[in-house]
């Protein structure tokens, strides 16, 4: 346990490590973390700081927030398929953001962005529990994300084709697959206290969600406090993927493909799957993240489309698996 | 396609000459312009009452350096409906206009030509004289280039070591070797470091790689209304940074995208930043 | 002591009534059969008393707040949900939730609670196994440790042995009588009435949208009774081997 704790923290240390040293400007790996650390003038200490550590850290923190969302939801519903971009969470969270930034109220209000990307994912988790709460089926749910994903996905592309900005139409793209490129500090300031007031809400989870794995009426009966276990889930789950799509735009799978890789790890208990799925999501978008600069550096290739490419398969995988057992 | 809808726009501009072969026929009495540089090179040489249409995009003055004299012509919006129902003896195109348009009208037997973006100054003036020659405005044509190239060297630069300037629009699109807005620099007397890090044609230019070659003048288009995250990386620190310390320039993208004689406005734009830079002991 | 109180308890489901005004008693050393024909309530009136219904009147256990119900009274629903593919031991250690103290793993009490109800249930040989993977039946016996190992004065369990072979259902149910010898409670739902007759101390007979009857086996398990409300026959005898219920025919 300890062992897998340790592993996946030494995978996210040298994952964030090679983030800092892969770009395009071709500068050393020493003189590189030396510029970091050190400062000073001129072109690589710029580079380091305000170009490279907010992208590797922004890989970090939106892949614990995915991870540890999808892990979430998942205890939740006790439904492995459960994850914030196939449900529709992040796609109603980048409806938010989109509107924020289309109406004004980003460029106003110094939180406008992340508080109405978050607005939009905590619509969107709502909508998933009322649809297919704890006692509806995976088909239910599967349906209720489609539905709420297309739904998003439409109205995300019609407030950007509206927009009198001649960019905007083409970054439905951008919102729909994500993107870590030329982000800064800025974003990360942005969503950093969004996220740690979910991940600490999300964290308090564990021991109801481990309750919650012999039904809601055991859980009750054994002291969970449903209702809030459900608000804390709904705000907690809401700050950390709006923050994640306010500044990346919507990545998928990541939520999914986390939690059932170490879920065997963990002996499937779902508190521990939660600091897990953290790790190994922040661990798999820095390796997707990486993956987009060695791959294709000239083609801002989307960060999505490689985690779809991952996930998409093991998606289909899950479904054949929980196939018999659907409704 | 989606990456840059300026480049776009100023590809559809640009590329046209191909049947020039035209010139002994009888000059065109009702012409039709369905590109925006093909629309400007069109509404300088005319004759009057001989351009029927222009394109929209002619009268946005977000990418249309004489969207004032647009606005007497009837717009089109490119479409082959509306081309066919102003019953033109003449369409100009763009090289990169939509392929679909262009086969329809031209099965309507309308006929077409499509003009190929001037990616050079000497492009420019063939393009003046291609235009010229379809309307049957020779004479017009001679004079325009005339004064274009009296103006142009007017403007002659400094000499001396050419300061190094970087073009940066949004998503990171740069201009490079082969391309008329590398004309335009080097005739502003700059020299354009997409060139020199190797760009031929427009690319993307990472932000690590711009922030390392350190330009002496960042150029970047103005922001438009609305949001784009598109636009976001033109006010990314790192850029900031590099404006505080070294000159920076917010430009208009309407001189800079069509071979005609108003890209000139964009060269006097980077004499005047250049005597700044001089006089400031560089 | 009194370990349960309900009184005049009424639950309305969708505008039914489907208990109206039931009050009982539970107190130390009481192994209750709760029984029934399907659609009496039995699920309802324990779901009710714990307070996982809303219902009028009171309920000592609904009124007290979730952690202290939680170590008051052990639940076993009738569904037997295990969402994931966790171990025996694990699984049973759920059961000790109630106990466990802010982010606190458990503590070696905890273990020896879990290694007792592994114990009593004669789980050891399925410890390590996947709770998810076992048979109806075993999934039940796990079931009822984990409600053993919370460790609680009363324990109310929804059909605990439905499914369960002979020789199970015979522990199990000499499992909930040794549990009420120790001084604490069983209230168990149960459509055995062979077992409910030979195993607990109290029977409360529901039926008509209230209790019917409450009382030592022999006094609810009248003919007249069976009947009214289950609508069979019955032979009912003390003999040697300690009291024999056989239900006969249906009464049409």
């Amino acid at each position: 346990m300890t062992r897998l704790a340790l592993l996946l923290c030494l995978a996210v240390l040298a994952l964030f490590t090679a983030s800092l040293a892969v770009g395009p400007a071709g500068i050393g790996v020493g003189e590189g973390l030396a510029a970091l650390v050190a400062g000073g003038d001129g072109p690589v200490p710029l580079v380091m700081r305000e170009i490279r550590l907010p992208r590797a850290l922004l890989g970090v923190m939106i892949g614990a927030s995915l991870g540890l969302a999808g892990a979430a939801l998942q205890g939740y519903l006790r439904n492995p398929l459960a994850e914030p971009g196939l449900i529709g969470v992040s796609g109603a969270a980048a409806l938010g953001a989109v509107l924020a930034l289309q109406t004004g109220l980003a460029a106003t209000l110094a939180l406008g962005l992340p508080l109405a990307a978050l607005a939009g994912a905590g619509t969107g988790v709502l909508l998933i529990l009322m649809l297919a709460g704890p006692r509806g089926g995976s088909i239910t749910l599967i349906l209720a994300g489609i539905a709420i994903s297309a739904l998003a996905a439409a109205l995300t592309s019609l407030v950007l084709n509206l927009s009198p900005n001649p960019y905007a139409a083409s970054e439905i793209v951008f919102w729909m697959m994500g993107s870590l490129a030329d982000r800064s500090m800025t974003h990360v300031w942005l969503a950093l206290p969004f996220m740690v007031a979910g991940w600490v809400a999300l964290a308090t989870l564990g021991r109801g969600l481990d309750a919650l794995t012999l039904g809601e009426d055991a859980a009750e009966a054994m002291g969970v406090r449903l209702r809030r276990l459900r608000l804390t889930l709904v705000l907690g789950t809401a700050a950390v993927v709006g923050a994640a799509t306010a500044v990346a735009g919507a990545i998928g799978f990541v939520g999914l493909v986390v939690p059932h890789l170490l879920r065997p790890l963990v002996g499937a208990q779902p508190s521990r799957l939660l600091w897990a799925s953290a790790l190994g999501g922040a661990a798999m978008v820095l390796a997707a993240d990486l993956a987009v600069r060695l791959v294709l550096p000239e083609r801002d290739l989307k960060l999505g489309v490689l985690t779809a490419i991952v996930g998409a398969p093991l998606f289909l995988h899950l479904i054949y698996k929980t196939r018999a057992e659907m409704p | 396609m989606w990456g840059c809808v300026r480049l776009s726009r100023v590809i559809t501009l640009g590329l046209a000459l191909a049947v020039a072969g035209a010139g002994a026929m009888a000059e065109p009495a009702r012409v039709v312009s369905i590109n925006l540089c093909t629309d400007q090179l069109a509404m300088l040489l005319a004759a009057p009452g001989q351009l029927v249409s222009v394109s929209d995009l002619a009268a946005d003055p977000v990418s249309s350096a004489m969207a004032d004299e647009a606005r007497s012509y009837p717009v089109n919006h490119a479409r082959a409906e509306e081309v066919y129902l102003l019953h033109p003896d003449l369409v100009l195109a763009g090289r990169y206009t939509a392929r679909a348009t262009v086969d329809m009208l031209r099965r309507t037997g309308i006929e077409v030509v499509e003009f190929a973006p001037a990616n050079s100054l000497s492009d420019t003036r063939d393009r003046i004289a291609q235009m010229a020659a379809l309307l049957g405005r020779e004479a017009e044509g001679a004079a325009l280039i005339a004064r274009f190239d009296a103006d142009l060297a007017a403007l002659q630069a400094a000499s001396g070591d050419a300061p190094r300037a970087a073009l940066y629009h949004p998503n990171g699109y740069t201009l490079g070797a082969g391309t008329l807005a590398n004309d335009i620099l080097r005739a502003g007397g700059f020299a354009n470091v997409a060139a020199e890090l190797g760009h031929h044609g427009g690319g993307t230019l990472p932000l690590e790689a711009l922030v390392m070659a350190a330009p002496d003048l960042l150029i970047s288009a103005e922001t438009l209304p609305g949001a784009s995250r598109s636009e976001e990386v033109l006010v990314h620190p790192a850029l900031e940074d590099l404006r505080a310390s070294h000159a920076a320039l917010r430009i208009a993208s309407p001189d800079w995208i069509c071979g005609t004689p108003h890209l000139l406005g964009a060269v006097e734009g980077l004499v005047a930043v250049r005597q700044t830079l001089d006089g400031a002991g560089r | 002591m009194t370990l349960l109180s309900v009184d005049h308890l009424s639950v309305m489901l969708r505008g039914r009534a489907i208990l109206r005004d039931v009050s009982f008693r539970v107190a130390e050393g009481d192994c209750i059969g709760l029984i029934g024909p399907n659609g009496a309530g039995k699920t309802t009136l324990m779901r009710a008393a714990l307070g996982l219904l809303p219902a009028t009147g009171t309920s000592s256990l609904a009124a007290l707040p979730p952690d202290m119900r939680a170590r008051a009274a052990a639940w076993m629903p009738q569904a037997r949900q295990i969402a994931w593919p966790v171990t025996v031991e694990r699984l049973v250690m759920l059961g000790r939730t109630p106990h466990l103290r802010g982010i606190q793993g458990p503590k070696p009490a905890d273990h020896a609670h879990v290694e007792a109800a592994l114990a009593t249930m004669g789980l050891h040989h399925l410890r390590h196994r996947t709770a998810m993977r076992l048979s109806g039946g075993e999934q039940a016996m796990v079931l009822i440790a984990r409600a053993l190992a919370q460790d609680t004065p009363l324990l109310m369990a929804d059909e605990p042995i439905a499914g369960l072979d002979p020789a199970n259902q015979i522990a199990t149910m000499r499992v909930f009588a040794r549990l009420a010898g120790e001084g604490r409670a069983v209230i168990a739902s149960i459509h055995d009435l062979g077992l409910a007759a030979r195993h607990c101390t109290r029977l409360i007979l529901l039926g008509e949208g209230g209790i019917v009857a409450d009382g030592p086996p022999a006094e609810v398990l009248t003919p007249d009774h069976l009947a009214r409300i289950f609508r069979v026959t019955a032979h009912y005898a003390q003999t040697a081997q300690g009291p024999v219920f056989q239900p006969l025919e249906v009464i049409e």
